[in-house]
């Protein structure tokens, strides 16, 4: 079973809910921190590291001799990474998306492909617990690839936690597609609610089931409540804006561990996804979203 | 030697286009014979990326030798530089008037990028 915890806006509590309900499920769990322009998991979850490797993107490298710049290569990038300029062929790596279309395309195989480093996916681990978090390397922008390798880790038999990046963007449905069900984390505040009308807008085009946890509760107002009750969107945990919490937060330490009356209602809310996510079909929208956004 | 210009229109008498990746247009005109020619930009102008790399791609493919512009980006120049156009930025007024400029020495001839990439 896979549990992405998403929301539009960022800074709302996506990590919290992870690392909380990792510590609350039962059995085998794995999380995997795909906000890897900024992983933070691995703060809260106390783990060791496994196992690092290098993740990269295929870009092209052109032979000059075999190249009669007949420009397919050229026209078949929509990215502009690859131009043919007087008597040389250019590439722009920086701008490539590494989608092999011009080495396919190229007429006199001209093309070959070298890996360019984008990040990094790291394993760490503590008894039954994994964690995987992909890094990005300072000034790359390409996100999406980096988040399938860490995906591309997932064990069989594991509940599977994925802390998605905030947004709506091409890197959010990355990390969300293929999910069982999906946590959209706000806040009570104008800015939270946008958000996540935004956020909801997306996993119903992913089809997935979902439902919200308001966090800091009690520190803004209800608009987000009536947006649910009217959308018809189960509130599944609303987490009270106490100083516990932050101060948890600030020592890098849990709810479960520092809040008492925390720890049942984050073993309840685990039972509920767990329930909701396997008592309702996938949508079959969501093979036209994974087109849409390559 | 043909001479690629930015331009906002199709003429001799169009305003510059201050931009190379994301003009609307390109005039060229054959110092030796006198021929005007205009190419459509408008594919670089609504790119996401890579406006000035398809922008050097295209005034390459067009034959020009030299390029008169307001300013070029980094990914531009590199392009441009690779395919061996001499770059002249800080043009104003008319393309007529920035071929005179060129040809009475007054353009400056850049040696690397004057802006940063996507600087307008």
């Amino acid at each position: 079973m896979i549990v992405a915890i998403a929301s539009g806006k960022g800074g709302t509590g996506k990590t919290t809910v992870a690392v909380n309900l990792a510590l609350s499920l039962p059995g085998p769990v794995r999380v995997l921190d795909c906000d890897v322009e900024a992983p933070n998991v691995h703060l809260f979850l106390k783990t060791n590291a496994v196992r690092t490797e290098r993740v990269g993107i295929p870009v092209p490298e052109v032979d000059a001799d075999l190249c009669n710049r007949c420009g397919e290569c050229s026209r078949i990038c929509r990215f502009h990474a690859i131009a043919v300029l007087g008597k040389t062929v250019s590439v722009f790596s920086e701008l490539c998306h590494g989608c092999g279309g011009c080495t396919r395309i190229c007429p006199e195989e001209a093309i070959t492909e070298v890996m360019r480093p984008i990040g990094v996916v790291e394993e760490r681990r503590a008894g039954r617990r994994h964690l995987v978090l992909g890094k990005l390397d300072v000034g790359q922008a390409l996100v999406p690839p980096l988040i399938r390798a860490v995906r591309s880790k997932s064990g069989a038999g594991e509940t599977v936690l994925i802390d998605a990046p905030p947004g709506t963007s091409c890197s959010m449905i990355a990390a969300v597609r293929g999910a069982d069900f999906v946590v959209l984390v706000t806040e009570p505040t104008p800015f939270g609610l946008n958000d996540l009308a935004l956020a909801v807008e997306t996993v119903r085009v992913l089809g997935i089931p979902f439902g919200v946890i308001i966090n800091r509760a009690g520190s803004g107002d209800d608009r987000v409540h009536r947006y649910c009750a009217r959308e018809g969107i189960d509130l599944l945990l609303e987490i009270p804006d106490d100083r516990r919490v932050a101060e948890a937060y600030a020592r890098g330490s849990t709810l479960v561990e520092n809040v008492p009356e925390m720890r049942p209602l984050f073993e309840s809310l685990a039972d509920r996804i767990v329930a909701m996510a396997q008592g309702r079909p996938s949508h079959p929208n969501i093979n036209e979203a994974r087109h849409a956004c390559r | 030697m043909k001479v690629a210009v930015s331009a906002t229109g199709e003429t001799m008498d169009s305003p510059i286009d201050p931009r190379f990746g994301r003009a609307a247009r390109f005039v060229l005109f054959d110092t030796d014979s006198g021929i005007v020619e205009s190419a459509d930009n408008s594919g670089g102008a609504q790119s996401a990326q890579g406006a000035g790399i398809q922008a050097a791609e295209t005034v390459s493919r067009l034959g020009a030798e030299c390029l008169i512009t307001g300013h070029c980006g980094p990914k531009a120049y590199r392009a441009l530089e690779a395919a061996g156009i001499q770059v002249y930025i800080g043009a104003e007024g008319t393309i007529a008037q920035a071929i005179e400029q060129l040809e009475e020495g007054r353009l400056r001839r850049a040696d690397g990028p004057d802006v940063g990439g996507h600087w307008a």
